[in-house]
């Protein structure tokens, strides 16, 4: 009997939310805010599924109901990534240590 | 492209998004972890192309909405007030949920572009996965909305309760868990819509009991939410950049709650389920009229601090409102000029999220190591001359450990009573958000500044030149 491919996937997202739960534990509290910032754009990794739903199908049909909804996913997967990767990394440039020469 | 490669490309881009959280261990490595993260992510979209490499009518449509949609997050990126990040950030969250609704929703409909059979015959675990992934995904978005529009202030921030909230809540969960199994059963589509269509109304009715100071408990859980649902899609298209993904947003989010309920001395259901600082506390403080309160104006303040040798600065979700960060910064500065020592003060559940009063101060300039933790600075209130607490209240009722009648008692709080002054800027003597009188208002050695806290700033630094 072989092993299901669920059971590699099930293996790896447990591991993950050991990986996850020793990261966040590490991360220091003041950066909290990027943090939460940074780890809704990485979510937005869900777009991958939007592009494959979104080319899937007939080209004739391109706004058929099942694209449609791909593009949609697109759409507000684009402005989580864009958006949450440059506002994290607005956020990050502020935080500054003390100029010793002053 | 082979689909191993995509697979092994897949898990790159994993790694890279660990790497991006474990930069935030420190302001400096930090920066380049964000750069992994949009590696990792630029990674994954591309091979996605590459692997479907059908560059047909399709893919300008792909192209038009991703460069939209990018468009736009990059002016609300570059736009937004550091004040607003709490919205923002329950802003985004919801959009995570909503494309894992129509994601659920596409590879329910057109099953076999995902490989996961044909519409009326989908893979039973599949289904589930879908499922799962769609509800969460729903209940993350309309949760957000609600938080969101909390938070901006469009919705009032005060709990909405009413009788058997819970029981009915509870209802809608089983009735959830009850049509997976009938959709399982029959493959029927109108099972799925319904699926989609309670969880919208659950995450509704989840987050209304939850009032404004529980919202950083209230993103961090609907953060762990969205990265729960990013796993189940994940899990339906056996995509394991999606899999670690959701497992490490899932659990930062939950750990995230953890920390900002312990900072409160409160369950995570205590908060959950909501209702705390409803009217009815509110009257405990009633015979608040009787004591006398010492109130001052900025010259007195300016006067205080000058002749201080060190200083705590305590900024509460009051200084956010007023957005006094930068007439504070100025106010430090004028202090440092004449040798006095500044250190900042935060409370884990200072502000609206988790690390707000951070952001705000970093904001205006203020270097992160001048800004402590709860644990590391409150053995100094005791040698410090000053404490200055800007739009805080309950952070620092000493009530929370001398009276356990008090719904605060047992949340950490800082020991600002044990400086020598207490400086309270303030706009009245209303209580917090918990609904408890501070008893720190009617200390001797506690000076009221009845005003905006940064109209308050901006007189104290007139009044220090």
């Amino acid at each position: 009997m072989e092993i299901d491919p669920f059971i590699f996937r099930l293996s790896i997202f447990i591991l993950s939310i050991f990986i996850g739960y020793y990261v966040v534990w590490s991360v220091t509290p003041s950066l909290h805010t990027p943090l939460m910032s940074v780890t809704n754009a990485i979510s937005s990794v869900i777009i991958v599924g939007a592009i494959i739903a979104g080319l899937s199908g007939e080209i004739d049909s391109v706004f058929n109901s099942t694209n449609i909804f791909g593009f949609l996913a697109i759409f507000l997967a684009a402005i989580n990534i864009f958006g949450g990767f440059l506002v994290t990394q607005r956020m990050l440039q502020m935080y500054k240590k003390k100029k010793k020469n002053k | 492209m082979s689909l191993n490669l995509l697979a092994i490309f897949y898990l790159v881009s994993g790694i890279l998004f660990i790497l991006a959280l474990r930069g935030l261990s420190s302001p400096d490595t930090s920066r380049r972890g964000n750069l992994f993260g949009i590696l990792g992510m630029a990674i994954a979209i591309t091979v996605t192309f590459l692997s479907i490499g059908n560059f047909s009518d399709g893919f300008v449509y792909v192209l038009i909405f991703l460069l939209a949609g990018g468009f736009i997050g990059v002016f609300i990126a570059y736009k937004i007030p550091m004040t607003a990040m709490p919205e923002l950030v329950a802003g985004f969250h919801s959009l995570v949920g909503l494309a894992a609704v129509f994601v659920a929703i596409s590879a329910f409909l057109n099953p076999q572009a995902f490989n996961l059979g044909f519409p009326g015959n989908i893979k039973i675990a599949s289904l589930i996965e879908m499922s799962i992934g769609g509800a969460i995904g729903a209940i993350t978005f309309s949760g957000s909305i609600i938080a969101f529009l909390k938070l901006r202030g469009i919705m009032s921030g005060s709990p909405i309760t009413f009788k058997g909230q819970h029981y009915v809540n509870l209802l809608l969960g089983i009735t959830i868990i009850v049509l997976i199994f009938y959709l399982c059963d029959s493959q029927s589509e109108k099972y799925f819509w319904r699926i989609i269509a309670i969880s919208f109304l659950l995450g509704l009715l989840l987050i209304i009991p939850i009032g404004g100071a529980d919202m950083p408990v209230v993103i961090s859980m609907l953060n762990s939410y969205s990265g729960w649902a990013a796993a189940g899609i994940g899990f339906t298209l056996e995509n394991s950049a999606l899999i670690i993904t959701g497992a490490l947003v899932g659990s930062s989010g939950a750990i995230l709650s953890y920390i900002m309920c312990k900072g409160m001395n409160r369950s995570f259901f205590n908060v959950i389920l909501g209702g705390f600082g409803g009217t009815d506390q509110a009257s405990l403080s009633n015979n608040k009229d009787k004591k006398p309160v010492k109130s001052g104006n900025a010259e007195d303040a300016a006067f205080l601090m000058k002749n201080a040798s060190s200083v705590i600065i305590v900024p509460g979700y009051g200084m956010a409102v007023a957005q006094a960060q930068h007439s504070l910064k100025e106010m430090v500065d004028s202090l440092k000029k004449n040798g006095i020592k500044v250190s900042y003060a935060i409370h884990p559940v200072a502000g609206r999220m988790p690390g707000h009063m951070n952001v705000l101060l970093a904001e205006a300039n203020v270097p992160y190591d001048e800004v402590f933790e709860l644990e590391e600075i409150n053995n100094d209130f005791a040698n410090a001359d000053v404490a200055f607490v800007i739009g805080a209240n309950d952070v620092t009722n000493p009530i929370a450990k001398t009276d356990p009648q008090s719904p605060i008692y047992g949340m950490p709080v800082l020991d600002v009573e044990k400086c020598k002054s207490v400086l309270f800027v303030k706009r009245s003597l209303s209580p917090g958000y918990a609904g408890v009188d501070n008893e720190l208002f009617y200390r001797d050695n506690t000076l009221m500044l009845f005003a905006d806290a940064k109209k308050m700033t901006e007189e104290i630094v007139k009044n220090l030149d």
